[in-house]
């Protein structure tokens, strides 16, 4: 990097962009990583995934600029959109890193059925209590998720994670605050509540669905817990949370006393299939649209 | 270069970066917010890591160029270059920096959260009670007149790193510098 700094991200005529890179991490791939393909290649999916949830996620936060219910949830969902926008450019940076493609066009320059965000973040915002519902479902998630990647082998990516589960609690934090005032706030944000929680819990179990290549970020050390364990921690957390508020939780005990079987939560729904990340619905090809119009009217621009 | 004159550039360089302002607090510069990881410092190069204070700053690239302008000619190159090699917190602000923030109207940050140890449940620092939900919500000293019966009305601000307060005593809103 040198001192003649560019004004924006992506400039350097679409060169990847190493603002946020981390020492010991290059452009070049294997090189500099040291992993093997296979194993560069399920890191990439898995930083792919992660970068567009969070990518969504700040979008549909975006769209309250303005509008929220409370002046203060206007600064709140502005200050939260570009918390996750900004957390998915620092995951861009890094599949920039192993794939060597810019930043940019990774961000901006897919095909609406090239994203793999899971089905939750594909809604458009709807009401307030569903906007709190899917955050609150995603959050958690996400905490449990970056808990598993915490203390992951590959340094640039833990040293991320360090960094975001400091600013995704006050995160967390808030969505915990709002779930308990519209579950307790009389019928109507109740009812919304409960609607929008029965609507989001199959989408919302598509966020920890292992990717293809578990397995070899699990030998790696990439990443130090399944995503099942991740799954089944996530649920046990919130059965409490969602018992006392009385709200929607589909799930029952599976396997308990069996041999061999350890006790789990499972969906009282067909569990979802592995299109969760990889069909998108109509709300999400709006909002591709308006994201990626930017980068389509130049692509390759330097900005 | 001997060992002196490496130093004698190293701490030029220490007090020319003790000039560069934050962009959105510019009363305290970028040495007082403990932004500035490391210099190194030669005739050749001089490099500097920063930590952003949150990934996604949009002050970060400002930052780097400030730096990279007012550095420029000390060095043949000069390279300044972001790491989340350690997350930057609220207690590398210098007692400088707070004395700066507590003058120009801003609470300085209370000590941060330690890191969550993974496998930690995911409630259990946030309490059932909404007003008492945030990590922030915990004794913040208003800066204009010193008490500490003050309540937090937003964990989120108009940058990313600051929460709005308001003192129940001199009956003012104020904000933090949160503790991250």
């Amino acid at each position: 990097m040198s001192a003649q700094a560019h004004p924006w991200p992506g400039a350097e005529g679409g060169a990847p962009m190493s603002a946020l890179a981390t020492p010991g991490t290059g452009p070049t791939g294997t090189g500099a990583t040291g992993l093997d393909d296979d194993t560069r290649d399920a890191l990439a999916e898995l930083l792919l995934f992660m970068a567009d949830d969070e990518l969504m996620l700040g979008y549909w936060d975006s769209e309250w600029t303005g509008i929220a219910p409370l002046l203060e949830e206007d600064v709140a969902f502005s200050s939260l959109a570009q918390d996750e926008i900004g957390h998915a450019q620092a995951l861009y940076e890094l599949l920039a890193d192993l794939t060597g493609e810019p930043v940019d066009r990774i961000a901006y320059g897919r095909e609406a059925g090239g994203y793999r965000q899971a089905a939750l973040l594909d809604h458009a915002r709807g009401d307030w209590a569903f906007s709190i519902a899917r955050r609150f479902l995603y959050d958690t998630a996400d905490a449990v998720r970056l808990d598993a990647l915490a203390g992951s082998s590959y340094a640039p990516l833990a040293g991320l994670v360090a960094k975001m589960r400091r600013e995704e609690r006050y995160h967390l934090a808030h969505m915990h605050a709002w779930m308990v005032r519209l579950a307790r706030g009389g019928e109507e944000p109740r009812r919304r509540l409960a609607t929008a929680c029965e609507r989001l819990w199959p989408d919302a179990l598509a966020v920890l669905a292992p990717p293809a290549g578990e397995r070899r970020l699990l030998d790696a050390s990439i990443l130090t817990q399944p995503f099942a364990t991740c799954r089944q921690r996530w649920l046990e957390e919130l059965a409490p949370l969602f018992e006392e508020l009385r709200l929607p939780f589909p799930f029952r005990l599976a396997g308990a006393g069996l041999p061999g079987q350890p006790r789990r939560l499972e969906p009282t729904f067909p569990e979802p299939g592995p299109e969760g990340r990889t069909e998108h619905n109509d709300d999400f090809r709006w909002l591709w649209g308006e994201l990626t119009s930017v980068y389509r009217s130049e692509p390759g621009a330097t900005w | 270069m001997c060992a002196s004159a490496a130093a004698g550039l190293e701490r030029r360089v220490w007090d020319a970066l003790g000039e560069v302002p934050d962009p959105e607090i510019p009363v305290v510069s970028v040495v007082d917010l403990g932004i500035v990881r490391a210099v190194e410092a030669g005739p050749e190069r001089i490099r500097v890591e920063m930590l952003p204070t949150f990934v996604g700053c949009p002050a970060l690239e400002v930052i780097r160029r400030s730096i990279a302008e007012r550095l420029a000619g000390m060095a043949e190159r000069v390279e300044v270059e972001p790491t989340f090699a350690e997350p930057w917190t609220s207690d590398r602000i210098t007692p400088e920096g707070r004395r700066k923030l507590r003058e120009s109207g801003f609470a300085p940050p209370g000590p941060p959260p330690a890191d969550e140890p993974a496998g930690r449940p995911l409630f259990a620092t946030i309490g059932m009670r909404p007003e008492a939900h945030s990590p922030e919500a915990r004794e913040v000293r208003c800066p204009f007149c010193g008490s500490r019966d003050t309540a937090l009305e937003n964990p989120f601000g108009p940058t990313l790193c600051r929460a709005i307060f308001w003192c129940n005593a001199c009956r003012q809103p104020f904000e933090q510098f949160k503790a991250v």
